[in-house]
């Protein structure tokens, strides 16, 4: 899915960031990026869905070395990958529903297929009363499920999580989580940037550490600082709707 | 509920409204410069069509006509009448004239009224003249006419306009120039507008442009929604300098008729002429699209 040797990277004339970093993650894996504030991770992050050219080392991506690719046949490759930003990054002047269409509408869908869609999706997550909102009226909560219906809008590939529980509660963290994990489930790759080890420390999937611009692996299984989760997971017969999405949310 | 929108906010940008009046000026300007291109271009053709293919022959009376001779030269010359009828006899004789018809004495005092008022003596000694209209294609050879006509007839001296009508020409050509260099200038003008307007959006909206950029949306698809905007400004503009344009054409064309039609050429235009000065908001929108997506292509080239 995508495999990154020995990877370096500096902004200008300034400290390598990232040095030497390798990894690769097979289709359809789980993984948390972690590391303390500054490690690079939001660096990580940009480099894998091609915001940022490497220093050095080559990225492979959906089996293309990104390098050899042209600069017209990045807009294809981008758009099997969804970005839930840190900051939401949600267009404040368009509705939740023009929001969420926004992938589809570059990938050329037609109107009444991107309707059909993203009005379902919004229901999906809670939002089908939201429709026409605009962002700044919408609550935190509401415009981080806003910003995750329009990453997995175009059923990407590979869906990149930068902080996506920083500005929320640890109840509505979790919900994201296990959000994320059944999209993992229909065959989403999935790697969540955070330093919330109280959250992922509840989810048995393994741990890419960042320390001081360098990548360790922690595999896969619960954390010692695990806690009891306040609410159950949902079962993965009941679906992304009704076990992760549905009328649970609230502002 | 679902509306088709630009996802780039330039709608709310106050460059919007100064693109509105930027084009409208440019526009007018550009109306009024081509307006006066063509209506010399039409002044130049008719003041041609009109004296190409025209010849005078113009007979001076000579001493014996005045008067004033002693009647005892071996060589007296004719009488005016009669060389007037040699030459006449002469030009309807030569291959590629089409006509030759003296001027009456009563239409040379029309000509001459302007300068010496109505009250002209009889006896003035006024040259007969000779209008020669040559035939298309005729292959009529003007230097070697003249020179058998002042052979043959004495005083008679061919004039074809031709230096009276390189000045026309010339003066016209130079008009002409100067309205199209105006129209370029115009133009150019527009365009840098339209630069400057293309990068200030993609500078106060590079947050947005970048989002879209990541999520993968091509340069064209990002470039589009910069054309639709500025071609809507465009059209905006240019209908309001198209409309004041007219009304600017329509004063001085009343204005014009008042003027004395001797002295002043026709300015009318032709229907294909105006249907040209309405298609220039259009042209305006077009370049104006263009630019707009030349310019959002290349600053976006530099994104990774």
């Amino acid at each position: 899915m995508i495999r990154f040797e020995d990877i370096g990277l500096r902004y200008g004339s300034g400290p390598e960031v990232l040095s030497r970093i390798n990894f690769t993650l097979k289709p359809g894996s789980f993984h948390f990026l972690t590391g303390a504030s500054g490690a690079g991770k939001s660096s990580l992050l940009r480099l894998m869905y091609l915001g940022l050219r490497p220093t050095s080392g080559t990225i492979t991506v959906f089996g293309r070395d990104v390098a050899s690719l042209k600069r017209a046949e990045l807009p294809a490759l981008r758009r099997r990958i969804g970005v839930v930003f840190q900051d939401f990054r949600l267009l404040d002047h368009l509705s939740a529903l023009d929001n969420v269409a926004l992938p589809l509408r570059m990938a050329g869908a037609a109107e009444a297929e991107i309707r059909e869609h993203v009005v379902e999706l919004l229901d999906w997550v809670g939002l089908g009363d939201h429709l026409d909102a605009k962002p700044p009226t919408l609550s935190g909560g509401q415009q981080q499920r806003v910003a995750i219906a329009r990453s997995v809008i175009s059923r990407p590939r590979l869906l990149l999580a930068d902080e996506p529980t920083g500005n929320v509660d640890d109840s509505i963290g979790m919900r994201l989580l296990y959000l994320f994990e059944e999209l993992n489930k229909l065959g989403t790759t999935v790697m969540i940037a955070t330093h919330n080890e109280g959250l992922i420390g509840r989810f048995p999937h393994p741990r890419l550490h960042l320390d001081r611009g360098t990548l360790n692996l922690t595999p896969a299984g619960i954390g010692p600082s695990v806690a009891v989760a306040t609410m159950a997971p949902p079962t993965p017969s009941a679906g992304l709707a009704g076990g992760v999405l549905g009328a649970g949310w609230s502002r | 509920m679902f509306h088709h929108r630009l996802d780039l906010p330039l709608v709310e940008d106050a460059t919007g409204r100064f693109m509105v009046w930027i084009m409208a000026v440019m526009v007018y300007l550009g109306i009024i410069a081509l307006a006066g291109a063509l209506v010399l271009s039409g002044m130049a053709e008719r003041w041609e069509n009109g004296l190409t293919g025209r010849l005078t022959v113009q007979i001076s009376p000579q001493p014996d006509d005045l008067g004033t001779g002693t009647g005892t030269e071996v060589d007296s010359v004719a009488p005016l009448v009669q060389r007037t009828e040699v030459a006449l006899a002469l030009l309807r004789a030569t291959p590629g004239v089409a006509r030759a018809e003296p001027i009456t004495l009563a239409a040379a005092h029309k000509l001459l009224e302007p300068w010496l008022g109505s009250a002209l003596p009889d006896d003035l000694p006024l040259p007969a003249l000779i209008d020669v209209e040559v035939a298309d294609g005729g292959g009529l050879e003007v230097p070697a006419l003249a020179d058998r006509l002042a052979r043959s007839v004495p005083g008679a001296r061919l004039d074809n306009h031709a230096a009276w009508l390189d000045d026309l020409r010339r003066l016209a050509r130079t008009a002409q120039l100067v309205a199209l260099a105006v129209v370029i200038l115009v133009g150019a003008a527009t365009l840098a507008a339209v630069v400057f307007a293309v990068r200030t959006g993609l500078a106060i909206h590079s947050p947005v442009v970048e989002l879209l950029h990541l999520m993968g949306a091509s340069d064209q698809y990002v470039a589009r929604q910069f054309q639709a905007h500025i071609v809507g400004l465009a059209l905006r503009g240019g209908a309001v300098g198209l409309g004041l344009g007219l009304v600017t054409l329509a004063v001085l064309a009343h204005a014009a008729g008042d003027v004395s039609s001797d002295m002043l050429p026709s300015m009318a235009l032709t229907p294909r002429q105006w249907l040209a000065l309405g298609a220039v908001p259009l042209v305006a929108a077009g370049l104006a699209a263009i630019t707009a997506r030349w310019t959002v292509l290349r600053v976006l080239a530099a994104l990774p």
